[in-house]
């Protein structure tokens, strides 16, 4: 945030070399340049990513959304899934065994991914189900924000690290599962871990985690199969040449298809999955805020995450997008807007203020 | 040409359906919200004993303050009706919060173990207090909003679907904005 330039329209403190303001894109004439994507430095460049309007939905109807998308994502999968096979299948000789094969391996993949997906991310990051007497005020906070929910009691699980951060998981709101990291609970004010769980119980009561899990489970196995591939494309190119019979010519151009195929599998499976969890994000801070009627706590949360790390235990590319802030990455207003899992952190906490009516009362109105 | 009030027939059916359950679920969601404050509620009477037994032997100085959390207690617990039950819990409220005012100026106090355990159980009971009758106040404004709109209002009206009220806020509470909204 580290603002010193403050906007003459609404008052939002902007950096230094900024040449429009951050929240109401009102451009400051001469004094700056732009520090946004794209401009050059040194040239007045292009204007602030603009602040898109983040459609408030209701609740029921974003659930009915993530049940949607999930679903469209399972069947954009068994589609990529049996064109790969189909690919791998010819590249091989037989197109109906890479295909049943790859069928099976959707089956599992797939039940997996959407009965055991909280479990498998909540193993994969260490954590352990909180205890009453160790994690008093963690347990208070959640069933306060259950309540301002209206939904079911999560289960609460600890991550033992350093870093600052928090996921949601589960289905449904009637399985849920809220996790913090112990960094997390010793430096928030109890005020700033509220915000925290109320931003993930909103993910919980808009399903937001249905489709997070299925998208980190599939995402990641399909990008870890893709990797099988290739490698076994040059295992059996090399092993076919020295036998000194097969494949042929003939075969390269599908060679040439399948590397490429599972090269794009993977990327498109992430493109898909970053492009949806930022409005998510947006989403999920507005909502949080209206279950505690206090936006500075997140607000005031998010400035020492990103001040202090987001680190947890197991972090990995899969599974990224589920966190409060990534614990990969930092987004600052630079961050290419199509491949960030997160909107930038600084424009998050502005929207918040902006909520909260500190200085961006002008903009709001607009 | 027989099919055209058959299918008028069938979507004005689907919507009186629709409709009356959406009512029905409204309705019960307030019932269920006015349970969760008064599980609350009863928490915090729970607790105070407690805390003042705790607190006493420290706070010798200051019987005047307990005092007023055992009688705001007393008077809490016994009240009837909605109306005098907010009062008496928004008395209560604010006796606890000179408690814990008062309660700073004693290191000692604030370094015992079970005073902290049982202050943060009581911040923990006041916040899910005041969060429940956020949400019962949200969820009998949703409903009022139904009952009372057109075309909805029909069928609230037929079977007798009445507003409902809502739980009156404290005095700390009035700036709140959406206290304004009804």
């Amino acid at each position: 945030m580290g603002g010193d330039h403050a906007c003459p329209k609404c008052g939002t403190q902007n950096p230094a070399d900024a040449a429009y303001c951050n929240l109401c894109q009102e451009p400051f004439a001469h004094k700056g340049v732009s520090s946004f994507a794209g401009a050059p430095k040194g040239t007045n460049g292009a204007a602030a990513p603009a602040l898109r309007h983040v459609p408030m939905l209701p609740f029921n109807e974003a659930a009915a959304s993530n049940v949607r998308m999930s679903r469209l994502l399972f069947f954009l999968l068994l589609v990529a899934f049996l064109g790969l096979g189909g690919v791998i299948g010819k590249t091989y000789g037989s197109l109906e065994l890479g295909l049943s094969l790859t069928l099976i391996l959707y089956a599992i993949l797939a039940s997996t991914a959407y009965f055991s997906g909280s479990s498998i991310v909540l193993s994969i990051h260490d954590a352990r189900e909180a205890d009453s007497k160790e994690h008093p005020q963690l347990l208070n906070v959640v069933e306060e924000m259950k309540i301002a929910a209206g939904l079911p009691m999560p289960k609460v699980y600890v991550m033992d690290a350093q870093g600052m951060n928090a996921f949601a998981a589960g289905r449904k709101p009637e399985e849920a599962a809220i996790a913090v990291t112990t960094g997390l609970l010793s430096r928030l004010s109890r005020e700033e871990l509220q915000g925290v769980i109320a931003h993930e119980m909103a993910h919980v009561k808009s399903r937001d985690t249905l489709y997070n899990v299925n998208a980190a489970v599939l995402v990641g196995a399909i990008a870890l199969l893709s990797d099988l591939f290739l490698r076994d494309t040059f295992f059996f190119r090399g092993r076919g040449r020295s036998g000194g019979g097969g494949g042929g010519r003939g075969n390269v151009a599908f060679l040439l298809l399948g590397i490429v195929f599972a090269l794009l599998a993977p990327l498109a499976a992430r493109l898909l999955q970053m492009s949806i969890s930022r409005q998510r994000e947006y989403h999920a801070d507005a909502a949080g805020a209206e279950f505690t009627r206090n936006p500075l706590g997140l607000a005031s949360a998010l400035e020492k995450i990103s001040r202090e790390g987001a680190e947890v235990p197991g972090e990995n590319r899969g599974t990224q997008h589920l966190f409060i802030v990534n614990p990969l990455r930092t987004f600052t207003a630079d961050s290419s807007a199509l491949m960030s899992t997160h909107p930038p952190t600084e424009l998050r906490i502005q929207r918040l203020r902006a909520m909260a009516g500190e200085g961006g009362k002008a903009c709001r109105e607009r | 040409m027989y099919w055209i009030p058959a299918i008028v027939a069938v979507a004005v059916v689907a919507w009186f359906v629709g409709t009356y359950n959406r009512l029905v679920r409204l309705r019960n969601q307030i019932q269920n919200a006015w349970h969760q404050i008064e599980v609350q509620l009863k928490r915090r009477h729970d607790l105070i004993p407690n805390l003042v037994e705790v607190v006493k032997d420290y706070m010798s100085y200051e019987q005047e303050t307990l005092t007023r959390v055992i009688e705001a207690r007393g008077t809490a617990v016994s009240a009837k009706g909605a109306a005098a039950q907010a009062k008496a819990e928004n008395a209560l409220t604010e006796s606890l919060k000179s408690l814990f005012a008062v309660a700073e100026n004693y290191p000692d106090l604030k370094a015992n173990q079970s005073v902290a355990s049982l202050q943060e159980e009581l911040t923990g009971t006041e916040n899910k207090i005041s969060f429940a009758r956020q949400y019962y106040n949200d969820s009998v404004m949703t409903y009022n909003n139904t009952i009372q709109s057109i075309p909805s209002n029909v069928i609230a009206s037929v079977f007798d679907f009445r507003p409902s009220e809502y739980f009156a806020a404290g005095e700390e509470d009035k700036a709140v904005p959406k206290a304004d909204l009804r």
